[in-house]
């Protein structure tokens, strides 16, 4: 069964990377987004409630 | 069978059977409760890392049904290619997570250094066998990490043994050699995390250690 | 004393970190999590295959070399002719030149398991080749005037062509000015010819054997030319570009890998020529280091002096931590 055609990805990621520079540094786009949004997560895992009935 | 020969059985059997059931008692192995300080999100990133390293797997699986070169020519190989990708992706990400979280824990404390020397162990691991992934893509990507690498390998002497232009050497370690390892790992680990517990919270600067309360007659129910 | 440290024997304190847990618990329902996590990171894996998929550039062939670039194609057999490319002055595991290694200090570990990987530059990568030719009769010529004249000829021949063609514009063989390079002129032209075809990417890699999975040869070959070199810094592959960490297209890499490029972009690394072994000996000690922190004083204390533990826990300490009178 040819499924080739019906699998076609939404964002197009295949043209030339984009890169930020930083002095000495120099990070993906794609990259710092993971990076950034780990950071986020870790924080959000802090400081969101996690669910459970308070104790009197 | 009596009590006596439970304890005192004969055999190597007999032997493993005791030794298990004293260090991993089945309600220690699999509990229906923790203590009440494990009520964070951040408790979420070792079983999501473990969740992910299964769909690896999976997905890699899936990649050996029809051989290395399948995802370059089938749509469908494609696809479970990108899964394969981003699982990684989610497992180095949710292990990272997991890795800070029990830095600011200290989660060493308590004799559980064991614990945490497998868990760096194991990201180390992991680093490997996400390099051999992207050695036997078979596409632009792997000849350029394979003749970058080589140099830093062959630096100091590892690459006379380990050779990442050897594409057949490479693919064996990262479906075989490098899975086992890992897997390997995080079960240890995480029997050491049913064995010791989950580390108690660290004291507050105006305590020597976290006074447990007493406890109610009844478990704090969620 | 609030420590981090195990309790000494001479102290015999309790290590209340140790013992089992009597305080209160709260039910927790550790296979319907793992269940829950094992279907959200499914679910999310496909969402994000579907999403983004996966790149996949295709991989340069000494054919695709050969006809897109020629001059440097050339160029690079003549190196590997007259002795002077990466591979052939490479040292352990590929050639017998100890002075080639690189250095941590007195040390050079690249020489300890000596050469494993026998490359002969001129046999594998340009004599051999050619000898699997169905020949014509300038190439049978050159190749016995070759094979017939002793090393020193041979190496006086491909270090004057190679000198040549470096002179050259543009690296051109066609541009090369008059000398005496013996055969070496044809036999390159003959590689070429053979590359352009597609057959010396068969011939490097069958090795005289049918089945083989073993890449060494071609690989090196074409990483001692500049055009692989090239298609990999216009995706920002290159060594100085961070390039460790980094996939081609808009795709993220392996961001894990931030730490061990970092130390090639800086001094003494970014412009030592032991930079490889150096960067490796320090990621060594630095993954010892971290696989070890519950030993190392002073970095085990970090989460008691960065107190994320506070926010972590600050239920625990508000609802049942209660300080005793």
């Amino acid at each position: 069964m040819q499924l080739g055609a019906q699998f076609v990805q939404a964002v197009n990621l295949n043209h030339p990377g984009r890169y930020v520079h930083w002095g000495v540094i120099q990070i993906s786009v794609a990259n710092l987004v993971v990076i950034a949004v780990m950071i986020a997560i870790f924080v959000l895992a802090i400081l969101l409630p996690f669910p459970g009935r308070r104790r009197k | 069978m009596s009590a006596e020969v439970e304890e005192h059985g004969p055999g190597w059997t007999a032997w493993v059977r005791r030794r298990a059931l004293r260090s991993f008692p089945p309600d220690q192995l699999l509990p229906d409760s923790q203590p009440v300080y494990v009520a964070s999100w951040t408790y979420v990133f070792g079983v999501a890392t473990v969740s992910a390293f299964l769909v690896v797997l999976g997905t890699g699986g899936i990649l050996t049904l029809r051989g290395p070169a399948w995802w370059h020519a089938s749509g469908f190989g494609h696809f479970i290619n990108s899964t394969h990708l981003w699982s990684v992706e989610l497992f180095m990400g949710f292990m990272v997570i997991h890795l800070w979280g029990k830095f600011f824990m200290a989660a060493w404390r308590g004799k559980r250094a064991m614990t945490w020397i497998t868990g760096a162990v194991s990201f180390l691991a992991s680093v490997g066998a996400a390099f051999t992934g992207y050695l036997t893509q078979q596409n632009l990507a792997s000849q350029w990490i394979a003749t970058q690498a080589k140099d830093g390998l062959n630096s100091v002497g590892i690459g006379a043994y380990f050779n990442v232009l050897d594409f057949g050497q490479m693919l064996m370690w990262h479906i075989v050699l490098l899975p086992l390892a890992i897997g390997l790992l995080i079960v240890v680990h995480v029997l050491l995390v049913r064995r010791h517990g989950v580390v108690p919270p660290l004291p507050l600067p105006d305590e020597k250690t976290p006074a447990p309360a007493a406890a109610t007659s009844e478990a704090v129910q969620s | 004393m609030t420590s981090l440290a195990r309790p000494t024997s001479s102290h015999r304190a309790l290590d209340r970190d140790f013992e089992p847990w009597s305080g209160p618990k709260r039910p927790y329902d550790l296979v319907k999590e793992f269940t829950v996590a094992l279907v959200v990171v499914t679910l999310l894996t496909v969402l994000l295959a579907a999403l983004f998929s996966s790149p996949d550039e295709k991989a340069v062939t000494l054919g695709g070399w050969a006809n897109a670039a020629p001059n440097d194609f050339v160029a690079t057999a003549a190196t590997e002719l007259d002795g002077t490319s990466g591979s052939a002055t490479y040292g352990a595991p590929y050639t017998h030149d100890k002075s080639a290694a690189q250095k941590i200090g007195p040390l050079a570990p690249q020489n300890w398991l000596g050469v494993t990987t026998p490359i002969d530059s001129v046999q594998d990568f340009v004599v051999r080749p050619l000898q699997g030719v169905p020949s014509t009769p300038d190439l049978t010529n050159a190749l016995k005037v070759w094979t017939g004249a002793s090393a020193d000829q041979q190496q006086k021949w491909a270090a004057a062509y190679d000198d040549a063609l470096a002179k050259a514009a543009d690296n051109d063989p066609a541009q090369v000015a008059a000398g005496d390079y013996g055969p070496v002129p044809v036999m390159l032209n003959h590689l070429l010819t053979l590359a352009q075809s597609g057959g010396l990417d068969g011939a490097l890699l069958a090795q005289g054997r049918f089945y083989q999975t073993d890449y060494t040869k071609p690989l090196l070959f074409i990483a001692d030319g500049t055009y692989l070199e090239g298609l990999a810094r216009d995706q920002h592959l290159g060594g100085d570009q961070w390039g460790m960490m980094n996939e081609t297209g808009n795709y993220p890499g392996q961001a894990w890998l931030w730490l061990y490029t970092f130390w090639y972009q800086v001094k003494p690394f970014s412009t030592s020529g032991n930079a490889d072994a150096l960067v490796w000996g320090v990621m060594a000690l630095l993954s010892a280091i971290f696989v070890f922190i519950p030993f190392i004083p002073g970095l085990r204390s970090v989460p008691k002096f960065i107190p994320v533990y506070r926010l972590i826990w600050r239920r625990y300490y508000r609802e049942f931590d209660k300080p005793t009178a």
